[in-house]
């Protein structure tokens, strides 16, 4: 039954931009999406090894910057020797982008090896304001604040289709889905095996699930390598939409802002993160059409959050579940309340226990 | 002397089995504390051994210190020739050493059968690049997976709450599910932390059947408990700890005529209560 409401929801917006000309509003969903294939991606760390990564966004700020400086090129100077790169196509940088945030991923997990808890939150937001600053400081390379400018869009060779410049609203609203459902298959393929199984464990008894062999680190490090890659992903196709990249996409609220999504959406679920990007990335564009004060749109977005997280502590996600199970959508979930006295022992022992 | 070591212990002279476990001077000192000091006993292939003794014995710091959870301070372990001391918990788990854990111990927010898969993990043959392209091996593995996990559950008598969120189990099933983790860890030798404790009579009756059916299988197991009925009714050997000394080691019906033993945990109303 999931699969098919899955489905219903890719060809509803596989669809969307054939009758929805409102190019504003196009451009809102795009930016939502990117954010999150963000999301999701730190969903399988906080949600599923149960580690707050807070500083989430220095692997998106990683990707933009990456794939921006290998489709521009660059030339730096080591010790007065001049060090460069040709501009090299758009589609191998955000490649090159994917794999050095999934070694910084990599590095990240290795250095919280046996850091947890609020260690890792340490550990990770001083990574993220590191390469802030980096970006920020390294003029040279990033321009500091002077930004990134004139980013080359993707350019594709589709079978069939021919070449496609991802240039616009349509074609990157198709490339940001893309990239969102393989981000989304993805992580349920590694949730629902041996390796999210690990993670999951993990978080709900590390002792326990080292007791049973299952070398936690190693799953640790998987996941950040993985988390730390879609993020860079999602970053790299941010830089080849809006084209200009400064150190301000390595601020602190763009992870807070993922970390909203994924835990009023319902983190440890499939689902969650993107029902909280769409209602969090959409919500201020909504906002802003009842044209309120900017004040007003935020208090309303702040009271959304603590309403949620207060009558929801689990997410919206897990609530609509259960509150399914409960109205009797799925079979099987109240009939079973009163047989569970019976099976298993736990009545015969009793009946043998009185005498 | 007293020592039960003089006297005849018919299973083990009939089929001297080879050694698995062998546990030689084993010390765990805590700051000034020493929890178990000097430990030397080994378990033989196949036989279930018992650890008893009063609370404070070291009995729960040897177990800990066997499946690597704290660092012995001196001495030997060494399963089937591999010395274990010095190796992490998940990898004295990969040589086939699987605990329990004194306090229950599952993964509470989880459905049964998920529990059973995680305690699977050691049995999977799943790369991490095959998992995320989907090839169909890591479907069929899946497949495998689950029918071992439906089996184990079957072994324990808990396929009838598979779908169940662990939390939801009674206390009895919940010991059960701690089994079944661990045998689906594929142990060879088994260790159990007082997985009877809280338990009614009939539970424990129960819990002695599955230790019979685990034997079936060729499992070792290493057996903490302060249930005599039960560590007399399952034990092929018995060792005594005092103050983290062994001070008896032999079959159950010696160890309960042992004076030491009485004097030191059992009492004098056990022996006269049982005539």
């Amino acid at each position: 039954m999931s699969r098919a409401v899955t489905l219903a929801w890719v060809v509803f917006l596989f669809t969307l931009p054939l009758w929805m000309d409102n190019l504003y509003f196009l451009h809102v969903l795009i930016m939502a999406g990117i954010f999150i294939v963000a999301a999701m991606s730190l969903n399988l760390l906080l949600g599923y090894t149960g580690q707050l990564s807070l500083g989430h966004v220095a692997f998106f700020g990683i990707g933009a910057y990456v794939s921006s400086l290998c489709s521009l090129g660059f030339e730096i100077h080591v010790f007065d020797v001049p060090v460069g790169l040709a501009p090299k196509p758009v589609w191998l940088s955000m490649i090159v982008a994917v794999v050095f945030a999934g070694l910084c991923g990599w590095m990240i997990g290795k250095i919280s090896f046996k850091v947890r808890g609020a260690y890792f939150v340490i550990v990770s937001v001083s990574f993220a304001e590191v390469t802030r600053l980096v970006a920020l400081n390294w003029l040279e390379l990033t321009q500091g604040p002077m930004a990134l400018n004139n980013i080359p869009f993707l350019k594709l060779w589709l079978p069939g289709i021919g070449d496609i410049d991802v240039l616009g609203k349509m074609p990157n609203y198709y490339l940001v889905l893309v990239v969102a459902v393989v981000t989304y298959v993805i992580i349920r393929r590694l949730v629902h095996s041996r390796a999210g199984r690990a993670m999951i464990a993990l978080r709900e008894n590390e002792p326990l699930a080292t007791s049973v062999g299952i070398d936690v680190t190693r799953f640790l490090v998987l996941a950040t390598v993985v988390s730390a890659a879609l993020a860079g992903l999602a970053g790299a196709v941010y830089a080849q939409y809006v084209r200009i990249v400064d150190p301000d996409v390595f601020l602190f609220i763009y992870t807070v802002t993922m970390v909203i999504m994924v835990v009023t959406g319902g983190k440890g679920t499939l689902a969650g993160p993107i029902v909280g990007g769409l209602i969090f990335g959409i919500l201020p564009e909504l906002l802003r059409g009842f044209e309120v004060q900017p004040e007003i749109q935020w208090v309303v977005y702040g009271v959304l959050m603590i309403l949620i997280v207060y009558f929801l502590p689990e997410g919206i996600v897990p609530a609509v579940r259960d509150g399914w199970r409960r109205v009797g959508g799925r079979s099987g979930a109240p009939p079973a309340q009163p047989a569970p006295a019976t099976p298993a022992g736990a009545t015969p022992a009793t009946a043998e226990a009185s005498p | 002397m007293s020592t039960p070591d003089t006297l005849p212990a018919p299973d083990a002279a009939a089929t001297p089995a080879p050694v698995a476990l062998a546990v030689a001077g084993l010390s765990i000192r805590f700051g000034g504390l020493m929890a178990v000091e000097d430990m030397t006993f080994e378990v033989r292939e196949g036989e279930v051994l018992s650890l008893i003794g009063p609370n404070g014995a070291g009995k729960t710091s040897a177990f800990n210190a066997i499946t690597g959870y704290i660092p012995a301070s001196s001495g030997s372990i060494t399963y089937r020739g591999v010395p274990l001391t010095g190796l992490k918990p998940d990898q004295i788990a990969g040589h086939g050493v699987v605990r329990t854990f004194q306090k229950t111990s599952v993964f509470n927010g989880l459905p049964v059968l998920d529990n059973v898969l995680i305690g699977l993990h050691r049995r999977a043959r799943q790369h991490p690049l095959a998992i995320m392209l989907g090839l169909p091996g890591v479907r069929r593995d899946e497949a495998r997976l689950r029918d071992l996990a439906w089996e184990i559950l079957d072994l324990v008598s808990l396929r009838g709450r598979a779908g169940e969120v662990a939390a939801s189990l009674s206390y009895g099933e919940l010991r059960l599910l701690e089994v079944a983790i661990a045998l689906a860890a594929e142990p060879t030798l088994l260790l159990l932390d007082e997985p009877v404790s809280g338990m009614n009579p009939a539970e424990t009756g129960a819990f002695m059947a599955l230790i019979a059916r685990i034997r079936t299988r060729g499992t070792t197991i290493l057996l903490v408990e302060h249930d005599m009925k039960m560590v007399m009714g399952v034990s092929d050997r018995v060792v005594c700890l005092n103050q983290g000394r062994i001070i008896a080691d032999g079959p159950p019906a010696a160890i309960q005529r042992d004076p030491q033993v009485i004097r030191a945990y059992l009492g004098e109303r056990y022996v006269r209560a049982r005539g």
